[in-house]
């Protein structure tokens, strides 16, 4: 039997679909519960799947702040930018931060100018690309949450073991229970379930999680980002409401552990330090961002060339922030779909494959 | 950008591995997770294997998944 069926397919099976809807919408109540799908991937899964719609009455689902492009705040881009005008380094980025709109300009457009930026599937590719050229500096664009982090961290150690001096990284990775924790206290929210990031979880251990179950009172499901997956995961929030209990609970334990990946765990740890640190549209969250640890400080960029990024609360028309929180779906924004479109986009919750307007915007209004 | 995919193992050697994503060999690397051969699956995420997959938690998924269905079918909730 070709095992890749059994991991992929077999999660999507139609009949199986409809007997979980079923049992959620009998699980239900009068009024629709409010659940939040923290990652931007069940984002994209729940709009491609069509998810949306088959649930609606019984349950509301908000987008929350998981998409790592999105809340990327824009002084982050500035900085990346003024590297490569100013200092003239060689930047290196996954695709989708090319588009992410900063103060006044982006990378796409900047490279239009004349902006070196080379477009990388794994940061490792970054510390190659910086070894094949000795006489350029070249800075990966280290963003992500704790998924990407082992990876970040990797590279930078592979860099350090190499003594590949001219590599270094623009660090902008951020932690995902701390961000849940302030959606949680937020009365205006009103999340009645988190439905939780299945890779983020692989990494960290969704014990990761029991804090905010415990403190809120809020139950908490990991789930896997096939359609099963995700409809389980809702079921299973809705039984632990009705029981009228919060704990956290895993559905995608074919991948996902209680204590995570301990190897991944201790990466983080070596290379980075926990830090306060701004998200787009929500503002300073503390400890919820990593930073390069001091002994690794010779492959920090903000160290290695002097330039902090600093972050400042956007003042524009765009909502992202209100929809990265849950408050408002993108289409309640008055620039979704009119002045922000996929291919002019406005805000980042538009630019990136993941953001919750652009899967609004790609799978239809629902 | 957290996009993970699962991926089999074709080939292993020196702390990296040979996996088949969408029909494309590519070399990953192997320092997050331990011991892992030819022929098992992990889960792929920005050129590093991130986890391996655990065929009997799969399998207990998929028979609580049945379960459900068959429960459905036959009007028992």
């Amino acid at each position: 039997m070709n095992r890749g069926m059994k991991y992929i397919d077999d999660f999507r099976d139609p009949a199986t679909a409809k007997a979980l809807v079923e049992r959620i919408r009998r699980d239900a109540g009068d009024a629709p519960v409010r659940l939040m799908e923290v990652c931007g991937t069940h984002t994209v899964a729940i709009a491609r799947g069509g998810i949306r719609p088959l649930l609606s009455g019984s349950v509301t689902m908000l987008s929350g702040p998981g998409c790592p492009v999105c809340v990327t705040p824009d002084g982050y881009i500035d900085a990346a930018i003024a590297l490569g005008t100013e200092r003239g380094v060689l930047l290196a980025s996954f695709g989708d931060m090319l588009r992410v709109p900063g103060k006044s300009s982006s990378l796409e457009k900047e490279k239009g100018a004349g902006l070196e930026v080379r477009v990388v599937y794994s940061p490792l590719d970054a510390v190659t690309l910086a070894a094949a050229m000795p006489d350029r500096e070249v800075v990966f664009l280290g963003v992500g949450f704790e998924t990407t982090a082992p990876a970040i961290g990797g590279a930078i150690k592979t860099a350090s073991v190499r003594e590949v001096g001219n590599f270094s990284v623009l660090s902008s990775v951020r932690t995902i229970p701390e961000a849940m924790g302030v959606l949680a206290a937020d009365p205006e929210v009103r999340i009645e379930g988190f439905l939780c990031p299945a890779h983020v979880s692989v990494v960290i251990g969704t014990d990761a999680y029991r804090p905010v179950a415990r403190r809120y009172g809020i139950p908490c499901v990991v789930a896997g980002f096939e359609p099963l997956d995700i409809l389980l995961g809702i079921s299973m929030l809705l039984r632990q409401k009705k029981e009228g209990v919060a704990r956290v609970e895993n559905e995608y334990s074919r991948v996902a552990t209680a204590t995570g990946n301990r190897k991944a765990q201790d990466l983080i740890r070596d290379v980075f330090v926990p830090c306060d640190t701004g998200w787009r549209g929500i503002g300073v969250i503390p400890g919820s961002g990593l930073r390069i640890a001091d002994r690794y400080a010779s492959f920090d960029a903000e160290v290695k060339f002097g330039a902090p990024v600093v972050f400042a609360p956007e003042r524009t028309a765009c909502r992202c922030g209100d929809v990265l929180k849950g408050k408002i779906l993108p289409v309640d924004c008055p620039l979704f779909g009119k002045a922000c479109v996929p291919e002019e986009p406005y805000g980042p919750c538009m630019v990136s494959s993941e953001g919750s307007c652009a899967a609004y915007y790609k799978y239809g209004v629902l | 950008m957290c996009l993970a995919v699962p991926a089999k193992i074709m080939e292993t050697g020196d702390g990296a591995a040979v996996v088949e994503l969408g029909g494309v060999r590519r070399e990953i690397s192997l320092m997050l997770i331990d011991d892992v051969s030819v022929g098992e699956w992990v889960i792929v995420h920005a050129g590093f294997a991130i986890e391996k997959l655990s065929e009997e938690e799969a399998e207990q998924t998929l028979a609580l998944f049945r379960e459900i269905a068959e429960a459905d079918s036959s009007g028992d909730s």
